[in-house]
């Protein structure tokens, strides 16, 4: 069986894996001239279901917590377990509070336990959440990483394709192309997200930091020589044009509040992705003009491509299902028993 | 019947739109609610206005009025701009205008606002000005051609509910021909209902449905406690005194000793 795979970010190299460890052949294409130069490249990178339950419904804590285990057996060394760590600033306690009756899998922590884990907060905040079972990883690297050892599964990566090339001699299409499916896809809309990279020696965190406040929530994801991911704006737009003014001196504005040391910090780095999301802000997989749809991410990329992978590989190696199927919609009543497709 | 620049409502409930779970929920939410009127930012949900056009369908398919806002805008001339925008994309001359005097409390600058709304009442608009419960400010806005007000409670998403009662009082009794809206620092469902109870025309929600856990129970527990504190209002309410007063008459009951 041949499979082509159209788009290589996250849900494209994440399909591809499944299928090519079946021993299914595969082909991706993408329009771009190297992987993930869609959202996936602005990503967290955070493996924080238990988190993200805060606002999304169960379905993504549920499909969301296997994602560390797929992407570690993926890509052992990429993924770093060592939990996520929720602060607030003391006059914003109520949305700490808040934060936790709307999770679980977290232990409060006062300043001794914050001073533990994280010195260089020491003093800055009186009470945190530790939530110790998430992971996060580098998306860059986990999609480089991704590539090279696609390319030793022997699946080929054609860049720089026609947007509407014919493909000929496929028994399967997936289509993982993102917000390019927008106003081609029904339903699917974009929401733009902005992030900078920080770079200053005089912050150590060892795991990813959110920071609630009650109109500008952020997380800083700690990349390693003192390089910190600072993240992300959510806007009902799909305009991917450069981060506005507005949004840039929010992120740097909360980064400050963080730890004063990141104003003196390099900024380095400024991006724009649009994240394709359904109206419920789940990923679905749907069959339509033959071909196969995996999109709707919304801010859950990484998180949950393995899970949707692994369904599309089900599902193109299970005979007799190629009719239209449900999409995944129906799995938010059901979601103990897994991806029906 | 809530008569608001000509248009009759039935709902005492506009619902924002921001900071839903989802467009689902928000969805979901709204139809709970059985609110009329939606309010839509244009700024902060658009990076500029040309885009947002998918979730601006959504809203639009939910079949409501639609209210414009200019959150997020600090200065007049940004407010009459962003108006502008809004009526163009939203094919509406309702505004709901705020201009933010202070980036904490979100407190609108009253100075900036009346010169706004005078500029965009005279440019055709129909301005629902989000005030402060001062009075004066209220008969400026007023002079500038509004003939709605909404005044805040509390600071925008404080969720501490009415603050200053006697100004709220004192507002109702001043201004009892114009409609009045309390806009801002609502948390809890007896907070709308108190509101309603002083006699205000209808309540602006959006923090304490969106993030509240479930929004969608939230907008229907909203929408009972406008109904009931309007009611209440309307039926005449009983001032409290500082004695009790039995139900039925003590002269004439038989007396056992």
């Amino acid at each position: 069986m041949r499979v082509l795979i159209k788009g290589a970010g996250v849900a494209g190299l994440a399909v591809a894996h499944e299928l090519a460890v079946s021993g299914i052949k595969v082909e991706i294409v993408d329009t771009a001239s190297g992987v993930g130069t869609g959202a996936s490249g602005f990503a967290g990178g955070m493996l924080a279901p238990w988190c993200e339950r805060e606002s999304a419904p169960e379905t993504v804590l549920t499909l969301g917590r296997r994602a560390a285990d797929w992407w570690d057996a993926a890509l052992p060394g990429q993924v770093v377990r060592r939990g996520t760590l929720v602060v607030a600033p003391a006059r914003d306690g109520a949305e700490l509070r808040r934060f936790a009756s709307r999770t679980s899998g977290f232990e409060w922590l006062d300043e001794a336990g914050i001073a533990s884990l994280e010195p260089a907060l020491a003093g800055r905040f009186r009470q945190a959440l530790f939530f110790c079972k998430e992971a996060y990883l580098d998306p860059r690297a986990a999609l480089t990483g991704l590539h090279r050892k696609l390319l030793g599964e022997g699946v080929s990566f054609r860049f720089g394709a026609e947007q509407d090339e014919e493909h000929p001699g496929f028994d399967r299409i997936v289509d993982c192309t993102g917000h390019g499916r927008i106003n081609l896809t029904k339903d699917l809309r974009g929401v733009r997200g902005e992030m900078l990279y920080l770079q200053t020696p005089e912050v150590t965190l060892s795991r990813p930091v959110r920071l609630l406040h009650p109109r500008i929530p952020l997380y800083i994801v700690p990349r390693g020589n003192g390089l910190f991911m600072v993240g992300a704006t959510m806007i009902e737009s799909a305009d991917d044009g450069p981060i506005t003014a507005r949004s840039l001196m929010e992120l740097l504005n909360a980064a400050y509040a963080l730890h004063p040391a990141f104003g003196e910090a390099q900024l380095v780095e400024t991006g724009t992705g649009v994240r394709p999301a359904f109206p419920d802000n789940l990923p679905r997989v749907f069959e339509s003009d033959g071909r196969i749809f995996v999109n709707g991410f919304y801010r859950h990329g990484f998180l949950l491509a393995p899970a949707m992978a692994q369904e599309v590989a089900e599902h193109i190696q299970t005979p007799g299902m190629s009719t239209a199927y449900p999409t995944l919609k129906t799995l938010r009543h059901n979601p103990r028993e897994g991806v029906r497709l | 019947m809530l008569e608001l620049y000509e248009t009759n409502v039935s709902s005492r409930l506009l619902l924002g739109t921001a900071r839903y779970p989802s467009p689902t929920i928000l969805a979901d939410a709204a139809r709970a609610s059985k609110t009329e009127i939606l309010t839509v930012s244009l700024r902060r949900e658009t990076a500029g206005g040309k885009q947002g056009g998918a979730f601006f369908e959504m809203i639009r398919d939910l079949g409501t009025r639609i209210l414009p806002n200019t959150a997020g805008c600090h200065t007049a001339s940004e407010a009459v701009l962003t108006a502008r925008m809004a009526r163009e994309v939203f094919g509406t001359n309702w505004i709901k205008l705020e201009v933010i005097g202070h980036q904490d409390t979100l407190q609108p600058d009253v100075f900036a606002l009346v010169e706004a709304a005078r500029i965009l009442s005279a440019d055709g608009f129909e301005v629902f000005p989000y005030t402060t419960d001062d009075l004066v400010v209220g008969e400026r806005l007023i002079e500038a051609g509004c003939r709605v007000l909404m005044p805040w409670c509390a600071p925008i998403g404080s969720a501490i509910g009415p603050q200053n009662i006697p100004a709220l009082r004192s507002m109702r009794a001043h201004f009892p021909d114009i409609p009045l809206i309390v806009d801002a620092g609502l948390g809890r469902p007896s907070h709308a209902a108190l509101v309603m109870e002083l006699g205000f025309d209808a309540v602006l929600l959006n923090t304490a449905v969106a993030n509240a856990g479930d929004p969608v129970r939230m907008a229907g527990a909203f929408a009972k406690a406008i109904e009931a504190g309007h009611s209440g209002y309307q039926a005449g309410l009983l001032e409290p005194r500082d004695m009790a007063v039995p139900s039925t008459p003590v002269i004439g009951k038989a007396v056992f000793s």
